[in-house]
């Protein structure tokens, strides 16, 4: 039972097995297309890389972003955004946006790993950005320290995320979304790229060591256990004094009403 | 006589002989108490306070309200070699160094909330009820000096740990305190010991958290129930309670019984709570620090009122023959708040005043029929929930898809419309459900029965109400408006003038009623009806 | 006052019913063998505190449904300990309601003012007193009390001065001085202008001197949020614009209206936003407020680049930070 409880509680459960699913679902695609190459880091895998982002890109992006990444009055221009942006907004799910609403949300990617390889690529070709980066090379686990990372959380993003990374309001309807079951590398190309309405944190000012410890300290928070009972969305006094005015009382004055009816 | 029985009688007589407390006893063994659950509201204030006591003793036992900086070397690893607080350390040793010290910690937090809400919910049921008339008009004073203490209390213990977001409470108390024409600045100054956090608030606030005002809710709790008791408790109108008598049950064995078993109840509930439900974890917050903060900072519900009307106040200071009055933070944080509680305390006279009812109540009002009071409680908690839902717009906004500043400008024009809408709501609705009394005590309940007339006419069968239940519904007074003196016999004006004026209008509004049946309406109507 | 006829006489107390307890003893021992478990329940509950008291570890986790993964020592102990208080509740009121006489009784109430005799005598009482005493008599003894009364609150009062320090001039001053360098918080490192990216923020510091802790009191003042822009996509005056630096921009991080630290920073519409009170400040025309109830902008610091090429303060703030006060110079 402990054993099940284990795995069950973990909150990265659920993003996890989808993760699973979708790259099984990928990997079959590629299998099943095995007329390609195999993967290699030779100049003609790369380009022939770019230009399946390319097609990738102008059927699925340049409608909104432009025929060359250039952006337009609707979306900005992905010239220099580099593929750590790409990684970021299309492997969350973020782009592409299905509708105009204030911001795009996470939700189950469009496209599949090699096609966001595909595209990252194109995209970084347009001009030099920022890379993206693997969960491997993300070593939060190994560099980071929990401590360190709660007072830089807590001063670079609790504002925006809230003290447990369960994310806020921002103005107009735009919000700060949860950092909870975000994979290692989005959570750092994130901090690196500033996607919507966050800003960057580049390097000089929180290195990437402290990303890691960042990181960390989110994975801890994550799967840190309910330690004093339901957890009520961390969202601070709002939920308990919901909580006191519906379970709390409404539990105490149906015992007082009980406690005053006449027995039969 | 048994040897139990002899025991018993000895102890008695020698408590007797240096008391006297006998023949106190036997009067008040027998003293009655009506049965009703809204009478049991201001119990669980009561259970709540007592259970704040035992818990927060229990607290102090570990807490160390103390700012000077430490290095936390607990088991909460997050927070391993984090520097804070002693007061934020030695929280953190309670929560999880100390066995069953969270549940203790999260007890006496739910019972805080709780002995907010109850003493909220049995001020309404005192207000709707019309329960603060003569003779019990300084007893509600006492209610709300209760209340407003409450508030007090419970904003310095949420302060006391010194996380984030009670650090973050302080920062806003201290903008409030310094935002005081003329003597703020200097007023923060004594209160922090210096500039702000500095190193004195945290045990200062602390000695009159665990002090101080406990012991003043201890002398005002006693007042409060001594008058109750000497006064004797209210009773809802019916058949045989009169203004002369109080119906119920003794208070021994039954009352005891239950009182003393819903306290056990009360405070297994709050258990309960603490058991199942976080609250405030602290550990997650972090150490306070100026330089930080976490969305969504809010403070405990009731306060989220005042944090609600601050949110919404429109960004006015004047700096004027060079000094500055903010008047965005004194208008909400002092002003408005002051006339609110100022208002509240004041309502039994002004409520007399404008009746002119100078006479001793002890039967409660049905709310329906006194309109103009029920419609103004239900204005006044409009203006209340208006500010509270504005006091968690980022949250609501997150969770409904909605936008702080669309919440932001409902709360802003609807603070100024809701409540008078809500007041000819109410009054309305009040004027109805005496029309619907009238017409049951008149006609009698709608059975749904259709019975067929020999001459082919259908009709519904009524059904007669009890004696009782139409000496319920017509038993009230329906005082009729004071007439307004312009002059008198002898053609001198009335020298009250504009007040006079104003009484007679109030007056009016309150008189404003369904007439109730008429002992010949009554009767002209017995024996033809089915 | 109307005096009107009321349309119905008092019936009376209605008829007492009678429970089933009262006439069938079946009834009674039944409702009496309730209480009695309701009250093993509650035993039940302090046998089930004290074994998870003792011997459930207190980094045991189970899986409750809807609470997610939860303390089992904690879970544990707090149901033992409601279910124990609950139950003695629920079993004396089932008693009290079951078993206990419910048959309703009348009390008379009395008017609460009192005898018109005991008035007069108690008039009389006063009035004896207060002549006894001679205070009508005497006013100089009256007034001279009264006096002495009055001073005398005054120590108490008096007393409390030392409770702090007079403010002096210290709201108006920050640890920022012409030269301070910018450095990180945390890490205390400081910041060249290349180190932030446009659409970056960087959390600061005025650099410490050797040697010298920070202190809260310090953090409360000087805390400052640096903004990268394009230059050009500043609105702002020529001297407000002198006070940036190649598109970087630093601003109190102190809320102008309550002194929350203001750090929602939104990259796209260049937005800061203060989670307290959700005050919104425009970055690209000075933190002009926008919205919400803070009135005024929050203050800009000057800011330079020294002979190294690092980040420092042109000129301290040319206003105090934070919440506004009395003798705020506007």
């Amino acid at each position: 039972m402990k054993f099940i409880s284990k795995y069950r509680k973990h909150k990265l459960a659920a993003p996890l097995l989808l993760l699973f699913a979708l790259t099984g679902l990928g990997l079959t695609f590629s299998v099943a297309s095995a007329t390609e190459a195999p993967k290699s880091v030779d100049a003609a895998a790369r380009s022939t890389l770019i230009e399946e982002g390319q097609q990738i890109f102008l059927k699925g992006c340049s409608s909104c972003h432009g025929l060359n990444g250039e952006g337009a009055a609707i979306a900005p221009s992905l010239i220099g955004v580099g593929a750590a942006s790409v990684d970021f907004q299309v492997a969350t799910g973020r782009m592409p946006m299905q509708d105009m609403s204030q911001q795009a949300m996470r939700k189950a990617p469009v496209y599949n790993e090699e096609e966001v390889a595909a595209l990252a690529a194109y995209v970084a070709s347009l001009a030099p950005g920022p890379r993206a980066y693997t969960n491997e090379e993300i070593e939060w686990e190994r560099d980071g320290n929990t401590a360190e990372g709660g007072e830089l959380f807590r001063n670079n993003c609790a504002m925006c995320h809230n003290f447990a990374g369960q994310g806020g309001a921002l103005t107009q309807g735009k919000y700060a979304p949860s950092v909870m079951g975000v994979e290692p590398k989005h959570i750092y190309e994130a901090m690196i790229t500033g996607p919507q309405a966050m800003p960057v944190f580049s390097d000089k000012i929180i290195t990437p060591e402290e990303k890691l410890s960042i990181i960390k300290w989110i994975k801890a928070a994550e799967t840190e256990p309910n330690l004093g009972g339901a957890a009520l969305g961390r969202v601070g006094p709002v939920t308990e004094g919901l909580l006191v005015w519906t379970l709390g009382l409404g539990l105490l004055i149906g015992i007082a009403v009980w406690l005053t009816a006449k027995a039969r | 006589m048994s040897a139990r029985e002899k025991v018993a009688a000895n102890v008695a007589n020698y408590v007797d002989e240096r008391t006297g407390a006998a023949s106190w006893m036997k009067k008040n063994l027998q003293k009655v108490f009506p049965d009703h659950w809204s009478f049991m509201l201001g119990e669980i204030a009561l259970y709540s306070f007592l259970i704040l006591l035992l818990s927060g003793t229990f607290l102090t036992f570990w807490f160390d309200p103390s700012m000077r900086h430490v290095v936390y070397e607990g088991s909460y690893q997050p927070l391993k070699d984090v520097e804070m607080s002693a007061a934020y350390a030695s929280t953190l040793h309670i929560s999880f160094d100390v066995r069953g010290g969270l549940l203790m910690r999260q007890i006496h937090h739910w019972a805080a909330l709780i002995f907010m809400a109850a003493i909220v919910v049995h001020l309404l049921r005192v207000f709707f009820t019309g329960a603060f008339r003569k003779p019990r008009e300084f007893n509600w004073i006492l209610g709300i000096a209760l209340l407003t203490l409450g508030i007090v209390e419970g904003f310095l213990g949420y302060s006391l740990p010194d996380d984030l977001l009670s650090g973050t409470g302080i920062r806003i108390a201290h903008a409030i305190i310094q935002s005081i024409p003329v003597v703020g600045t200097y007023l923060s100054f004594f209160a922090f010991g210096g500039a702000f956090p500095g190193e004195v608030f945290i045990p200062r606030i602390y000695i009159v958290h665990v002090l101080l005002l406990p012991g003043i809710f201890l002398a005002l709790i006693t007042v409060h129930l001594m008058l109750v008791w000497y006064q004797k408790h209210t009773q809802y109108p019916g058949p045989g309670r009169t203004e002369k008598n109080v119906v119920g049950y003794p208070l021994m064995p039954v009352y005891m019984a239950k009182a003393g078993g819903f306290f056990f109840i009360v405070f297994g509930i709050t258990a309960l709570l603490g058991a199942v439900a976080s609250i405030n974890p602290i550990w997650l917050y972090g150490p306070y620090t100026p330089g930080q903060i976490s969305a969504g900072s809010q403070p405990d519900w009731y306060m989220g009122w005042l944090d609600g009307l601050v949110r919404m106040a429109p960004p006015i200071e004047t700096y004027l023959f060079g000094y500055t009055v903010s008047w965005n933070i004194l208008i909400p944080g002092l002003i408005i708040p002051g006339i609110i509680f100022t208002g509240m305390a004041l309502y039994p006279f002004i409520e007399s005043w404008m009746t002119g009812d100078k006479k001793e109540h002890h039967l409660l009002d049905r709310p329906r029929n006194v309109p103009n009071r029920t419609a103004l409680g239900v204005m006044s908690l409009t203006f209340m929930l208006v500010a509270l839902i504005n006091g968690g717009n980022d949250i609501i906004a997150t969770h409904f898809d909605l936008t702080i500043n669309q919440i932001m400008w409902f709360s802003r024009i609807g603070i100024i419309v809701l409540p008078p809408l809500a007041f000819v709501i109410t009054k309305r609705i009040c004027l109805s459900l005496q029309r619907a009394d009238r017409e049951l005590v008149l006609h009698g309940k709608e059975t749904g029965r259709l019975v067929m007339l020999p001459h082919g006419e259908f009709i519904e069968v009524h059904e007669e109400l009890s004696a009782e239940k139409k000496y319920t519904l017509t038993q009230h007074q329906q005082p009729a408006a004071i007439a307004l003196v312009k002059e008198d016999a002898r053609g001198v004006l009335n020298p009250k003038g504009i007040r006079a004026k104003l009484q007679a209008r109030f007056s009016a509004a309150n008189a404003e009623n369904i007439a109730k049946p008429t002992p010949d309406e009554l009767k002209q109507l017995e024996g033809g009806h089915h | 006052m109307s005096s009107e006829l009321e349309p119905l006489a008092d019936p009376g107390l209605p008829e007492h019913i009678h429970r089933k307890a009262d006439t069938d003893p079946i009834a009674a021992k039944r409702a009496e063998r309730q209480v009695a478990v309701l009250f093993s329940l509650s035993a039940f509950g302090t046998v089930l505190f004290l074994f998870s008291f003792f011997f459930v570890d207190e980094d045991q986790f189970i899986f409750v449904p809807i609470m997610g993964s939860t303390n089992a020592h904690q879970l544990g102990i707090g149901i033992g300990m409601a279910m124990s208080l609950l139950f003695i509740g629920f079993g004396a009121v089932h008693w009290a309601k079951t078993l206990m006489p419910d048959q309703e009784v009348i009390a008379y109430r009395h008017e609460m003012r009192s005898e018109d005799s005991d008035r007069q005598d108690f008039v009389k009482a006063a009035k004896a007193g207060a002549e006894t005493a001679g205070l009508g008599r005497r006013p100089l003894i009256k007034r001279s009390l009264a006096a002495a009364a009055g001073l005398a609150g005054l120590p108490a009062i008096i007393l409390l001065r030392d409770l702090g320090p007079l403010p002096g001039n210290s709201l108006n001053e920050t640890n920022w001085k012409t030269g301070t360098r910018l450095v990180t918080d945390p890490g205390d490192r400081p910041i060249k202008a290349s180190d932030l990216e446009v659409g970056g923020v960087a959390q600061v510091m005025p650099a410490l001197a050797a040697g010298k802790k920070r202190t809260l009191e310090d953090i409360a003042k000087d805390a400052v949020l640096l903004i990268r822009l394009r230059p050009a996509e500043f609105q702002l005056d020529a001297e407000r614009l002198s006070w940036t630096h190649e598109g970087i921009i630093a601003f109190s991080k102190i809320c102008s209206h309550m002194g929350c630290a203001v750090a929602l920073y939104e990259q796209t519409t260049k937005h800061l936003l203060c989670p307290c009170h959700q005050s919104t400040f425009d970055v690209t025309r000075a933190a002009k407020v926008i919205f919400g109830p803070a009135a005024r902008p929050l203050p800009q610091l000057a800011i330079t680049v020294d002979s190294e090429g690092y980040l420092v303060a042109k000129q301290p703030f040319t206003e105090a930070v934070g919440p506004s006060f009395w003798e705020r110079k506007s």
